[in-house]
């Protein structure tokens, strides 16, 4: 049975639709990705699985209850860590956790103890979460969220804000949840993130434009990836690049093409080859360049997704 | 449920003990209210500065200036010899009033006839010049009885026909801080407990965790009482504080039973921290909050009664001062405190107090939800 089945969710403020007919499952035991922009709707329906805010249209069943009716129920078997790391700055990082312990209802006295070890925050227990680094204090917020034990874990942007090695070390301890038989949804808008999923949903303007393992939102390309390098020294002044960004542009069979860095990355249609883009380059005078095949990354397939 | 609240109480008092700051402004807040109202403002005028102009100097102006200062009202300050100096000393707010004592007023008297003075009042404190008005002509009249008496030489004979016995009850010195300080009590607990509740949980929304506490397994009424406990404490340690230094410092009489004033102050908190929370659901920052709190709390004091007679009023301001719950405690503090008042005498202003509790939690368990929107 699924943990979360959502259909049809739809919230509007006013005339502003924040999440616009959304449907889907998520399976226990999967890392389910939310990923999408600033403002796409992720908040907005993982407020709406707990109850927090009231559907407009649709319904959402989370642990099978149900989310308008049932959020208590919901709630006590969930564990939810909101984007602003909902802390207390004056109390010690164990006298949060020890008082989340006690307004969730943990009898085992141990749990906070326990819990303080298994995430390496005993270093910490005893200083004030004001002074705690965001890092600390995300790990913290996961703490706080797992202290009752729940069946479904919502993170929402637990990394906005942290440094990559933490956030690297945070997805160890989410896969290390995972293992434990917890289900988690977690959105973000950092695209590598979105590659450690199970399986990724990608947002935009309210809408689920697709729910599915990387590598088969990778295969809904509409085409083929290639890099373009300029040879020699010139590679290493972006603005040399501009002018290839242009031809392709204007190439026939090119979908998109973007600056990467110090090479363009292009996606054309299955059609292309190779040697019709190098021949487009030397058209327009341009030499000194290669032309590459690449792998996509999730962010060519949000990209396309985005753009349709 | 208990372990729910528990938690909560205790990260209450946590987080107060670690804001020492506020802490100790509520502690001394009492205190700094009751020197104010006790010794500062005070409506009990004495010593006013008098200029004093005799132009007659004989034995019946030297009487007749004995009397005004042996009455205490005013403290002959200053001999002048002409009027400009007057002037000038009430203009420059060092005489507040002025005698002027003519040069046949000795004269005029013993001859049978009536002595007349003038008496200059600064009216622009309406306060003293009330005072200064009264004193100046009570003094007169029983200047002018003695001399009567003298003329007729028949003392025993010349009592006034009417004869006034006056007997003051529950106060009889009329000391101001003896009516003040049962009423600082209600102003207290109204103060401390809706703007402590209100700020504490704003402060939850600025800062986030609300959200957080919401998605806990806490109901809305532990939410609400876990935050009111830790602020009724210390609400009632200031009442206490209030009580203790009013008898030490300022001796006043406790007449009545204080069980009934403690049982009565908790009614009365149900009303002022259900505006706390009130307040709290409107406002989104802190600053909100006080600034709303700061408006419940000015019409409290100045249509409660508990600087100025309501009597005095207008009638239409006497019909809004019963919408003041703080009205009705005044009446209990000072009833209570004052005079030893029970229960039955204070019943309608109990069932008023019910009643705004019954209104304001009502109000408070609609507005006040576990949800966001």
């Amino acid at each position: 049975m699924a943990v979360i089945s959502v259909h049809n969710l739809t919230r509007r403020f006013g005339n502003f639709t924040a999440v616009d007919h959304i449907s889907f499952d998520i399976e226990p035991g999967q890392v389910v990705g939310y990923l999408g922009p600033n403002g796409s709707g992720k908040t907005t329906t993982i407020r709406m699985l707990l109850g927090l805010i009231r559907p407009s249209e649709g319904e959402a069943n989370v642990l099978g209850f149900d989310s308008a009716s049932q959020s208590d129920l919901i709630r006590a078997n969930t564990g939810y860590m909101s984007q602003k790391f909902a802390l207390y700055n004056d109390l010690t990082a164990r006298e949060n956790l020890k008082f989340y312990a006690g307004v969730y209802g943990v009898r085992n006295g141990q749990r906070v103890d326990e819990l303080l070890e298994q995430l390496g925050l005993d270093v910490i227990a005893t200083m004030l979460v004001r002074t705690l680094s965001a890092g600390w204090r995300q790990r913290l917020s996961l703490a706080v969220a797992i202290v009752h034990h729940p069946k479904l874990l919502l993170l929402d942007e637990p990394t906005s804000g942290v440094d990559p090695t933490a956030r690297r070390a945070f997805w160890d301890l989410i896969y290390s949840l995972v293992a434990e038989g917890i289900t988690i949804l977690v959105t973000t808008h950092y695209m590598d993130e979105a590659e450690y999923c199970s399986r990724v949903g990608i947002l935009n303007f309210g809408k689920l434009l697709a729910l599915d393992t990387p590598n088969n939102l990778k295969a809904l390309l509409p085409g083929k990836m290639w890099e373009v390098f300029l040879e020699g020294k010139e590679n290493e002044q972006a603005d040399r690049l501009l002018p290839l960004l242009d031809v392709m542009g204007k190439t026939e069979g090119v979908i998109r093409a973007s600056l990467a860095g110090d090479h363009l990355r292009i996606l054309a249609k299955n059609a292309i080859t190779r040697k019709e883009l190098e021949c487009r380059f030397k058209a327009e005078d341009i030499h000194n360049i290669r032309v590459e095949s690449s792998i996509p990354v999730m962010e060519d397939t949000f990209m396309s997704l985005v753009s349709q | 449920m208990k372990q729910r609240l528990f938690s909560l109480i205790r990260k209450e008092f946590i987080q107060i003990v670690r804001d020492p700051r506020t802490l100790i402004l509520t502690l001394i807040y009492p205190v700094v209210m009751l020197f104010l109202l006790g010794y500062a403002i005070t409506n009990d005028v004495r010593n006013i500065p008098l200029a004093v102009l005799d132009r007659d100097r004989s034995g019946q102006s030297r009487a007749l200036l004995d009397a005004y200062r042996a009455s205490d009202y005013f403290k002959l300050e200053y001999y002048i010899t002409s009027e400009d100096e007057m002037n000038y000393l009430i203009e420059s707010n060092q005489a507040r009033a002025a005698v002027i004592i003519p040069p046949n007023y000795g004269r005029e008297i013993v001859a049978g006839r009536v002595g007349q003075i003038a008496f200059i009042i600064d009216g622009s404190d309406p306060n003293v010049s009330g005072t200064a008005l009264t004193a100046a002509i009570m003094v007169g009249q029983s200047q002018s009885t003695k001399i009567v008496a003298q003329r007729t030489m028949r003392e025993t004979q010349t009592q006034m026909p009417v004869d006034v016995r006056t007997q003051v009850w529950y106060n009889p010195g009329m000391i101001t801080a003896y009516y003040m300080i049962p009423a600082l009590i209600g102003m207290i607990l109204q103060f401390l407990t809706t703007f402590l509740t209100s700020t504490s949980i704003v402060r939850e929304r600025e800062r986030g965790t609300i959200e957080q506490l919401i998605v806990t397994p806490i109901r809305s009424w532990e939410l609400v009482a876990g935050k009111m406990v830790p602020y009724v404490l210390i609400a009632f340690f200031d009442m206490i504080e209030i009580l203790v230094a009013g008898v030490l410092l300022f001796d006043v009489p406790i007449n009545g039973s204080l069980m009934l004033l403690l049982v009565l102050s908790c009614l009365f908190l149900v009303t002022t921290l259900g505006i706390g929370l009130l307040i709290s659901t409107v406002a989104n920052t802190q600053q909100e909050a006080m600034l709303t709190t700061m408006f419940t709390l000015l019409p409290s004091i100045f249509l409660s009664g508990f600087m100025f007679p309501l009597a005095a009023m207008p009638t239409f301001l006497q019909a809004v001062s019963y919408l003041i719950p703080l009205r009705y405690f005044l009446i209990i503090t000072r009833g209570i405190v004052l005079k030893g008042t029970g229960a039955d005498v204070l019943l309608p202003e109990i069932l008023a107090l019910c009643f705004f509790a019954i209104v304001v939690m009502a109000a408070t368990a609609v507005r006040f939800k576990k949800q966001l929107d």
